[in-house]
């Protein structure tokens, strides 16, 4: 498998104060990669490197494109689609021009249009709440959207900022079998920080472990679930 | 009761003259918190330019058009070049841009055309529209104009998605970029559409009012009042609120103040708000869950 995401020796600063050191981090082609670690880890901040929303040098390739120094917009618009911390709804806005958004954006309407009917199918509860202003769905409606609404942009690599933060055991379980579904029939790569680290493992491939802004082990997804001394240390289960 | 009338359309007149202006305010704060001081002289410096279009012999609606296009590439060219270099400069050095845009347009006007008080043509017929002395085909023009300048953008903001991309990134910039949507770009489109907003609302009224390099300082603090009023997150009540005040300005101060003091009122009106209802009358509170 090839790889489709890579950052090589990324750092990042939130003003004077570092918050990554050194990373370096793939996603494979249609692969699940989960970035776990305590808070404060850099996790967030990953993800925000890598959608240029942060301060930070270092290469990025992004499907064989050096992508190290576009901007936000673009990396968005080159398939890097991001369901962000706290969901990011536009409150103001319907569900459903929460999801047609993409439209600005895309070329293909016809099938934006057939993207738009797939989240319903895959969500039954926003098809529900169409019309409904999006800042009255509940925690997990909203996350929902939020996923939505990366996936109207066609991604290739989603990046996903602790998709069951807040929601109940239910939702999350629900909302990780849309994930999966995703990953297996369309084949979106993801990158996905979680604090559910149980959750994320089951979905993922690839692991990485960080701590304070480094990398302190990473490897195949299974390695880190049979190894209780690790996850101990860092998952805290 | 004649006299009522009378004073009732006068009042919406006027009113339509301040929704244009609060309209432009409220366009540049809901994506940006600013308040643009300089909305008024920009209005007035956009009617100049109409004005010395249709001296060089332009038909009225094409120096109409032309400068509503100016001033829109105007104001994309204000925020790309002056506003956008100060994105993450602190509130009060805005604040100071914005008056040195105000006496900047305010001092080039008078530069260029003199202060001596014009006269600007109307498209409108001097006549009465029921030959009863109540209704004037310009009074008639103007709200119809203003009204129709609303339509088109309230089409233009619910159901194309260039204007549901505007209102998503005035709503959540972050957001925004994750969907693609160049944020900044949007801005400049909003500062453009407020100064063709304010070109619409300088032109109308300078047949009225004269034209002079200070027509607008009035009228701004009007159409700020109107914005207040409506809620100044809010473009419909921005809108409904300019309308409101043209009405109240000319019934008060025709029965109860007097016209001297009218200025005064709008300014008792903007007081008045932000003490008693700071989100004013439509200030629609978002829902939210918490």
């Amino acid at each position: 498998m090839a790889a489709l995401l890579e950052i090589r020796g990324v750092s990042a600063w939130y003003g004077p104060i570092r918050a990554l050191y050194d990373l370096d981090l793939a996603v494979e082609e249609g692969g699940v990669t989960a970035l776990l670690g305590a808070n404060g880890a850099g996790k967030t901040t990953t993800l925000r490197a890598i959608i240029n929303m942060v301060r930070r040098n270092g290469t990025m390739v992004l499907g064989g494109a050096d992508i190290s120094r576009a901007g936000t917009e673009d990396i968005v618009r080159r398939g890097v689609a991001q369901v962000p911390e706290g969901r990011g709804t536009f409150t103001g806005l319907t569900v459903e021009e929460n999801l047609k958004l993409a439209f600005h954006t895309r070329k293909d309407r016809a099938a934006a249009l057939r993207d738009m009917e797939m989240v319903y199918d895959l969500f039954p509860r926003l098809r529900e709440r169409v019309r409904q202003q999006a800042g009255t769905l509940s925690g997990g409606e909203q996350q929902m959207l939020a996923v939505g609404r990366a996936l109207m942009l066609a991604p290739r690599l989603m990046l996903l900022d602790e998709p069951s933060f807040g929601l109940a055991p239910l939702i999350v379980r629900e909302i990780f079998q849309v994930l999966r579904r995703i990953n297996a029939e369309q084949q979106v790569a993801m990158l996905i920080v979680e604090q559910n680290a149980a959750m994320a493992l089951e979905l993922a491939d690839t692991v990485y472990l960080l701590e304070t802004g480094r990398v302190v082990t990473s490897g195949p997804a299974e390695l880190v679930r049979n190894d209780e001394a690790l996850r101990k240390a860092y998952l805290g289960y | 009761m004649d006299f009522f009338v009378q004073q009732l359309v006068a009042g919406l007149t006027s009113g339509a003259i301040y929704a244009c202006v609060a309209l432009g305010l409220v366009m540049i704060f809901v994506s940006t918190d600013h308040i643009n001081f300089a909305q008024g002289e920009m209005a007035m410096f956009a009617t100049y330019l109409a004005w010395a279009m249709i001296n060089a012999g332009f038909e009225y609606w094409i120096a109409f058009g032309l400068t509503i296009l100016i001033s829109f590439a105007g104001g994309l060219f204000i925020q790309r070049v002056i506003l956008k270099p100060l994105e993450t400069a602190p509130v009060l050095s805005l604040v100071v841009c914005f008056i040195a845009l105000l006496s900047i347009f305010n001092a080039l006007a008078g530069m260029i055309w003199s202060y001596t008080i014009k006269q600007f043509p109307t498209p409108f017929p001097a006549r009465d529209l029921f030959g009863n002395g109540l209704v004037s085909v310009q009074q008639i023009g103007i709200v119809g104009v203003t009204l129709l300048m609303l339509g088109i953008l309230t089409v233009f903001f619910r159901y194309t998605t260039l204007g549901l991309a505007m209102r998503a990134a005035a709503q959540n910039a972050t957001s925004a970029r994750m969907m693609g949507i160049r944020v900044s770009w949007m801005l400049a489109l909003g500062w453009g559409l407020a100064a063709a907003i304010g070109a619409v609302a300088g032109m109308l009224v300078a047949p009225i009012v004269f034209l002079d390099p200070n027509m607008m300082t009035g009228i701004l603090v009007y159409g700020f009042a109107g914005a207040l009023v409506g809620g100044i997150g809010n473009p419909l009540g921005a809108v409904v609120g300019g309308f409101i005040v043209g009405v109240l300005e000319n019934l008060v101060g025709s029965y109860i103040i007097g016209n001297e003091l009218k200025l005064t009122f709008a300014l008792a009106i903007v007081i008045g708000v932000l003490l008693i209802k700071p989100a004013g009358l439509f200030g629609r509170v978002v829902v939210r869950r918490v």
